[in-house]
């Protein structure tokens, strides 16, 4: 199979095991051409692609553009903060109102669950979610997952689990569910008031001790403590949560196994993660920053040059 | 699918792969500075037999050999006639001031090659490109002409050269087949 089954990719949830496995072997293809010295391929030439981020991103944004530019697409970057959103325009009036002007694929960031969704059928263009609410980031899960693979070799039977503030976060909304069809075993560990209550039904383990989830784990992807989003109200302080759920050298050292250890970024050092474990040997952090542009070709790819 | 003619079998296949070794010999005074760089798929393995075999004659070591898969720089993708699955490229060399000895299994529309020229272009600047190809068929859409050819064959629009190679297929052979029903 070389066709992926879905025309859009707004999260992990239900895409099919050979659609997450036909875009994590393509990756190879593109992370060639990154290495090249002209970094570009006439694939998407003549498609217009729109980056409408409703909400702030410097990398994801910055990777999807370089992701576009070195397939040769037209691009174009909307931001929220200089846009008609502050005149008082609809979502669907503005994605009607740019698809006007001929797009093929919008790549979109909207701080409403399910707004990626929602426009996508309502519109004729391809939509790539980039982050939508709490709900999913499919493209990071599926960076996540390419990077373990690498080191790994197979996802299958993998234990991973998810470090951090669960509840809010989509990075781990869409890695569950990527993880879990690829034949993973999932867990997630934090604080009991960053876990949501109906992770078990889908099959994930919840540890609340993170030694215990450090000797389950062979892979740990610690997320980001999201300071502006009042992450202070679920626990009492920064220090505290770096004494109960901070990765730490001495942690993982005493361990005595093979660790991988992920984080989406931004970092907050010494917060999550130890600088230690982050420049350290456990850590794909950079890998993980280079296969996101891969990936995202690899997305954009299949996305905008699929068979109708 | 039936076969309307075998064109090669097993023995005159290692002939044809000597032959062209010959003439690439030949044209270019030796194996020096030569690389070979074959077309997914299964250009990929002609040019590992003939890179065998132009060390073999000039008794040393295999020339240097790569792969290029074309599917990013296909024009029938772009404009959304078919997804075939993209693979890897894979040259772990320079190719800046080499002869490239280009390898594809079977020259049809040029449309193949056309690619493959512009995707050599990105990877770096070539002294020379050498077309080789196991059959010429014909019915070229662009101004593309092959420097070695195994074979010219005749053929219609209905028709297919079919190569089968042991790496894929698990023998050897060309044979000219119908594709009408």
């Amino acid at each position: 199979m070389s066709s992926l089954s879905i025309p859009h990719l707004l999260g992990l949830d239900g895409v099919p095991k050979q659609d997450l496995e036909l875009i994590l072997d393509s990756t190879d293809t593109f992370l060639e051409i990154l290495d090249r010295p002209i970094k570009k391929v006439p694939t998407l030439q003549g498609k217009t692609v729109v980056n409408l981020f409703f909400e702030n991103s410097t990398r994801t944004r910055i990777s999807f553009e370089l992701a576009e530019r070195r397939l040769s697409a037209d691009v174009v970057n909307f931001s929220a903060s200089t846009s008609s959103v502050k005149k008082g325009e609809t979502l669907l009036d503005t994605a009607r109102n740019i698809e006007a002007m001929k797009v093929d694929i919008v790549v979109m960031r909207h701080a409403a669950a399910g707004s990626v969704k929602f426009l996508s059928e309502r519109c004729t263009s391809r939509f790539l979610n980039a982050g939508d609410g709490a709900h999913e980031h499919p493209t990071q899960a599926l960076l996540d997952m390419v990077t373990i693979r690498q080191k790994t070799g197979s996802l299958e039977g993998l234990n991973v689990c998810i470090i951090g503030d669960i509840a809010h976060s989509r990075v781990a909304r869409s890695n569950i569910y990527g993880l879990l069809t690829m034949g993973a075993n999932v867990a997630v560990c934090g604080p009991a008031s960053m876990i949501p209550f109906d992770l078990e039904r889908m099959g994930v383990r919840v540890f609340t001790n993170i030694d215990d989830a450090l000797r389950f784990s062979d892979v740990v992807n610690v997320l980001r403590i999201q300071l502006e989003r009042d992450a202070g109200a679920d626990f009492p302080s920064m220090r505290e949560y770096h004494n109960s759920f901070g990765i730490t050298r001495r942690r993982l050292d005493a361990l005595g196994k093979d660790m991988i250890v992920l984080h989406p970024g931004p970092i907050n050092r010494g917060v999550e993660i130890e600088s230690e474990v982050a420049d350290g040997p456990y850590s794909v952090i950079l890998p993980q920053v280079t296969n996101g542009v891969a990936i995202r070709m690899a997305v954009l790819y299949l996305i905008g040059t699929r068979a109708e | 699918m039936n076969i309307l003619q075998n064109i090669l079998d097993e023995s005159g296949f290692d002939r044809m792969i000597s032959r062209l070794a010959h003439e690439i010999l030949e044209r270019n005074q030796g194996v020096e500075n030569l690389v070979v760089i074959g077309l997914r798929t299964r250009g990929e393995f002609v040019a590992q037999r003939l890179a065998a075999k132009l060390g073999q004659i000039e008794g040393g070591a295999p020339v240097q050999t790569g792969v290029l898969d074309v599917t990013l720089y296909r024009d029938d993708v772009r404009n959304h006639l078919k997804q075939p699955e993209v693979r890897a490229t894979d040259i772990t060399f320079d190719i800046n001031d080499r002869h490239v000895i280009l390898v594809d299994d079977v020259l049809f529309t040029g449309r193949t090659v056309r690619s493959a020229l512009n995707a050599l272009l990105d990877i770096g600047r070539s002294r020379t490109v050498q077309l080789v190809v196991l059959v010429d068929r014909g019915h070229r859409e662009v101004p593309i002409r092959a420097d070695f050819i195994g074979k010219n064959v005749t053929t219609s629009r209905g028709q297919e050269v079919r190569v089968r190679l042991r790496e894929v297929d698990g023998i050897d052979a060309i044979d000219l087949v119908s594709t009408e029903a």
